[in-house]
């Protein structure tokens, strides 16, 4: 018996033969959801035989290693258990240099507890400074990272009226509108704060968890993206919220590219259009079915948009995405045997 | 969780030429022309470039700063100033350095 997890790390017992037909159905999935191509025969034997093999932890093979970027930034060390946070009593500019010496990452971000643009705003003085601190000290680049996070600008949190309080209630073109006013404030927030990473020096920028609310978050970032890459030295990486681009407005478009229900090979175009440098694919885990089910379905989704990409795909491989179980503490098992597949399946040129 | 990816899949940061790469990546460069050019820049084969037992020494060669704490070896901005000469390329805040440090002149 093959010795695996489902989606949500709790372990089961699987068959050669469920093992394979898992593979195949998890392919199959999002073959059929992105109209993608399927995993061929040798990359199906390639995935049979990592889930098969005993070994706890596995990797790629050397001379393939890939760049690692981090959403989330240093609150991994200092922040609580909302950023999967440890609580070490840090700074965030020794949370950054023990990233650089002790983990050996290949770059890193500096960013605030909340990690979205909004709450920066007030503060960004104070977050330039660490972008500086640690520019100063450190070799490895320097991204600033945050959320657009729509949800911050929406009644209660924020001055707007809320657009899925005003769907149920049939208020389509209301809904419509706000979220284009909230998108207009959003982006002059994101570039707020860009502007003085870039005029510290900050290697790059990191959009993250990018259209969690949909096709006016999306657009807000790529117009974002679009003004920094013209006016900045700033790399930028778009980072996913989802695989699927939601449709909360449902009409916005990209330079003639409609952005809801857009799929990973299909959000990297509008976001090298945009000017992006860096792109992260998200892949959501399905808790109910096994790993093998989700690594084969995530890396066919993301195998499709590396072969499309002209710039870096950096797939996502944290809890709950790129084929890691939805699970705060992922068993190291099934983790590092996703993020082989990524690189080694997907030709992911980062995670 | 993130240790695990940087031991199964990453390039190891300044171990080895994982910040060398990621700078090239961050100028929208692939993975194996990020890679080939780093490799060229430093004349090693792409495979020395993950290989800790080749970079640890030459990147006290070249004074790129290392993974050890060495006295006297180049740290931080230092570091990037030679990096930035070394893969030809222009760093954000080794310009802003450049900028800082011009003479200054009073009146």
């Amino acid at each position: 018996m093959i010795l695996t997890r489902m989606g949500d790390g709790y372990t089961v017992e699987m068959t050669p033969d469920e093992l394979r037909a898992d593979l195949v159905a998890g392919s199959e999935d999002a073959a059929r959801r992105g109209k993608v191509p399927l995993l061929e025969e040798a990359e199906l034997d390639w995935l049979q035989d990592l889930f098969t093999g005993t070994s706890r932890v596995v990797g790629v093979e050397r001379g393939h290693e890939a760049i690692l970027t981090k959403d989330g930034s240093v609150n991994t060390l200092y922040s609580a258990q909302l950023s999967s946070g440890v609580g070490i009593p840090l700074a965030r500019e020794q949370a950054f240099r023990v990233f650089e010496r002790a983990f050996c990452f290949d770059s890193m971000e500096i960013g605030h507890p909340d990690y979205s643009f909004k709450p920066v705003k007030p503060i960004v003085a104070l977050e330039a400074t660490a972008v500086e601190g640690v520019l100063h000290g450190c070799i490895i680049p320097v991204f600033y990272g945050a959320m657009p996070n729509f949800g911050l600008y929406a009644q209660p949190d924020g001055p707007y009226a809320n657009p899925a309080d005003l769907l149920p209630r049939g208020e389509i073109q209301a809904a419509r509108d706000v979220q284009l006013e909230i998108a207009e404030t959003c982006r002059d927030d994101m570039l707020y704060v860009a502007r003085h990473m870039a005029d510290v020096g900050a290697d790059g920028i990191n959009f993250d968890t990018t259209a969690s609310a949909g096709d006016a978050e999306f657009l807000a970032t790529l117009q974002a993206v679009e003004e920094l890459a013209a006016t900045t030295d700033l790399g930028i990486e778009v980072g996913m919220a989802a695989e699927c681009v939601l449709g909360f407005h449902g009409q916005l478009q990209y330079k003639g590219t409609r952005l809801a229900g857009l799929w990973p090979h299909q959000q990297v175009k509008v976001v090298e259009q945009a000017g992006a440098h860096i792109f992260g694919a998200v892949v959501n885990t399905n808790t109910r079915r096994s790993t093998p089910w989700n690594v084969a379905r995530a890396v066919t989704f993301v195998k499709e948009c590396s072969r499309v990409a002209e710039i870096p795909v950096h797939a996502n491989v944290g809890m709950g995405v790129g084929g890691v179980p939805m699970f705060e503490v992922p068993p190291a098992d099934v983790l590092t045997r996703a993020s082989a597949a990524m690189v080694e399946v997907a030709r992911a040129d980062g995670l | 969780m993130s240790i695990s990816h940087a031991i199964a899949s990453g390039m190891g940061g300044i171990r080895t030429t994982g910040d060398l790469v990621a700078r090239m990546q961050l100028r929208g460069m692939r993975l194996p022309e990020a890679k080939k050019y780093v490799a060229d820049k430093l004349h090693v084969s792409v495979f020395d470039l993950t290989d800790s037992t080749v970079m640890r020494g030459l990147r006290q060669e070249l004074d790129i700063g290392v993974i050890t704490a060495v006295p006297g070896c180049a740290k931080g901005l230092e570091a990037k100033v030679r990096i930035a000469d070394l893969l030809d390329i222009e760093i954000n805040c080794v310009k802003r350095l450049r900028d800082k440090s011009a003479k200054v002149v009073v009146g």
